[in-house]
């Protein structure tokens, strides 16, 4: 018998949430509205500036926001410019980013992995094999435990 | 390095009596065995049955040889040496969840005991009474407290703990001793004040550690990081994102030097630079001997490719000592100031020691500081 034949009714209730010491996340304080830099990322990746696209759009991604329009948006504009990006020149854009940006860019490619589409998850491929190069395994432990998430 | 393989199951939380002669340690279940070095053996003199829960925390004072073990019981017991026999003394801790560490105050006069329930409790003994007696630290605590530490200072007590945060606080008890002087961490300390708390990392402070006069304390976090903070620069917090996966342990060896080791199994070495305030990585302790590579046939060169999908030679076995996670390092001489040997224990149920001077001439890169 797999299945316990008395009641467990009763454990549907969480007493924690009863507990007057129980943890309270934090309010976070709303971030000052970022100036939204996609149209100057597009403009860019336009001209086939490919490198400088991906900059800007690791510069200006909203860390502090809560907002899930913003986030969608800056990752939509990340990833048109990862996937405009040859295999060939993934690497050196990789090695020009510090600590921070590897980091950063690292969970921008988990969330790429999220919502496939036609040809991203190939080319995020690439990308991931480059970035754990240089970011090793702590990056993506980061990734796994960011309280803020792009 | 001398490797020990003690058990199959991991090794729980050790101890070390105070001339490393004999070795407590928890296999993975309610009791607590007691090791003695017999020339290359180890032989068990000592099995220590009193907890109903998993015994998570043991701490060994070297002057007063006494024993402090903490379980998942919520109980503390405090082990005397009576003729050949450890007698225990049942602790009420007073708490409802279960308890984490432990660990005696350099005097030996009390000990703190980190829990679940969000509190720490630190406990002195009462002579009239002839009991022990404990008084907690709540605020501001929002979860389990992994950790502990204690400054030279016999008051001053870090913690880390699982709402992302390592703390000090006073634990000054005036029942047993003087009031302190002045610190560079603050200079007024009445029981349960916070004297530094860091702003939040993003993951469970698993092991945090005072250098040996207390100005510095290092801790490392779930989140891949190894962050210091240094209360001769204001507290400044100089954080290092390593590349590894997370450290469970970390120790100072000398002031300006630190050995952590965790998941990855093998024992790192991380240098603090005092004039610029910055934390660099320094080396693996843990190199292989290398194995002579030799060639793949044609024949498992299709196999590979057929079974991963690649043709890399690369061993998939783990060359470092310990073959699981390391969870506790220890000194056992020279101090935290001058360290000359440390033992790592791990979930391999193996117990390792490691010489410094060895491995500073081994790794011919490696600059300890």
């Amino acid at each position: 018998m797999a299945r316990s034949t008395l009641s467990s009714r009763f454990r549907r209730l969480d007493i924690d949430q009863y507990d007057e010491n129980r943890f309270v996340e934090e309010p976070e304080e709303a971030a000052a509205a970022e100036p939204d830099a996609s149209p100057e990322v597009e403009a860019l990746l336009r001209q086939g500036e490919a490198l400088r696209a991906f900059h800007t759009a690791i510069r200006s991604s909203p860390g502090n926001t809560r907002n899930p329009a913003m986030k969608e948006q800056a990752q939509g504009t990340m990833l048109k410019v990862l996937t405009s990006f040859k295999s060939s020149e993934i690497e050196q854009a990789v090695n020009s980013l510090d600590r921070n940006g590897v980091d950063l860019l690292m969970k921008y490619i988990y969330k790429g992995f999220e919502k496939p589409t036609e040809n991203s998850s190939a080319i995020l491929l690439q990308w991931h094999e480059k970035a754990l190069a240089v970011g090793g395994l702590g990056s993506i432990v980061r990734v796994l435990t960011a309280r803020k998430t792009v | 390095m001398a490797y020990h393989s003690f058990l199959l199951e991991p090794i729980s939380c050790h101890a070390w009596n105070k001339d490393r002669t004999q070795i407590a340690l928890c296999p993975n279940n309610h009791e607590v065995h007691i090791y003695r070095k017999d020339g290359a053996k180890w032989s068990k003199i000592h099995e220590l049955k009193e907890h109903n829960g998993q015994v998570t925390g043991i701490d060994w004072a070297p002057e007063s040889n006494r024993l402090v073990t903490c379980g998942t019981d919520r109980n503390a017991y405090v082990w005397t040496l009576k003729g050949n026999v450890w007698k225990p003394t049942l602790v009420i801790l007073r708490i409802n969840r279960a308890a984490r560490c432990v660990k005696w105050s350099p005097k030996e006069n009390k000990f703190a005991v980190g829990s679940g329930s969000r509190l720490i409790s630190i406990c002195y003994f009462e002579q009239e009474n002839d009991w022990w007696v404990c008084k907690h630290i709540k605020k501001p605590i929002r979860s389990t407290v992994l950790s502990l530490d204690w400054h030279p200072n016999n008051v001053l007590l870090a913690a880390g703990s699982c709402d992302f945060k390592c703390r000090i606080f006073s634990a000054y008890i005036k029942e047993v001793e003087e009031r302190p002087s002045p610190t560079p961490w603050g200079s007024k300390m009445p029981f349960g004040e916070l004297m530094f708390e860091s702003s939040s990392s993003c993951g469970w402070v698993h092991s945090i550690c005072f250098s040996a006069s207390g100005s510095r304390v290092a801790w490392v976090s779930h989140d891949s990081t190894l962050c210091l903070a240094d209360a001769g620069k204001k507290m400044a917090v100089a954080s290092l994102c390593t590349e590894t996966l997370p450290l469970l342990a970390v120790t100072f060896i000398t002031e300006n030097s630190l050995v952590a080791a965790g998941h990855d199994c093998c024992p790192m070495l991380f240098t603090y630079e005092d004039s610029q305030g910055v934390l660099t990585f320094g080396g693996k302790l843990d190199v292989p001997k290398q194995s002579s590579q030799r060639g793949l046939t044609a024949r498992e060169r299709f196999q590979n490719l057929d079974k991963k999908a690649s043709s890399d030679t690369a061993n998939a076995t783990l060359d470092t000592l310990h073959k699981n996670s390391i969870s506790q390092i220890s000194v056992l001489t020279g101090g935290k100031d001058k360290c000359s040997q440390f033992c790592t224990t791990g979930m391999d149920g193996g117990m390792s020691i490691w010489d410094v001077k060895s491995l500073e001439s081994a790794l011919k890169d490696l600059k300890i500081k």
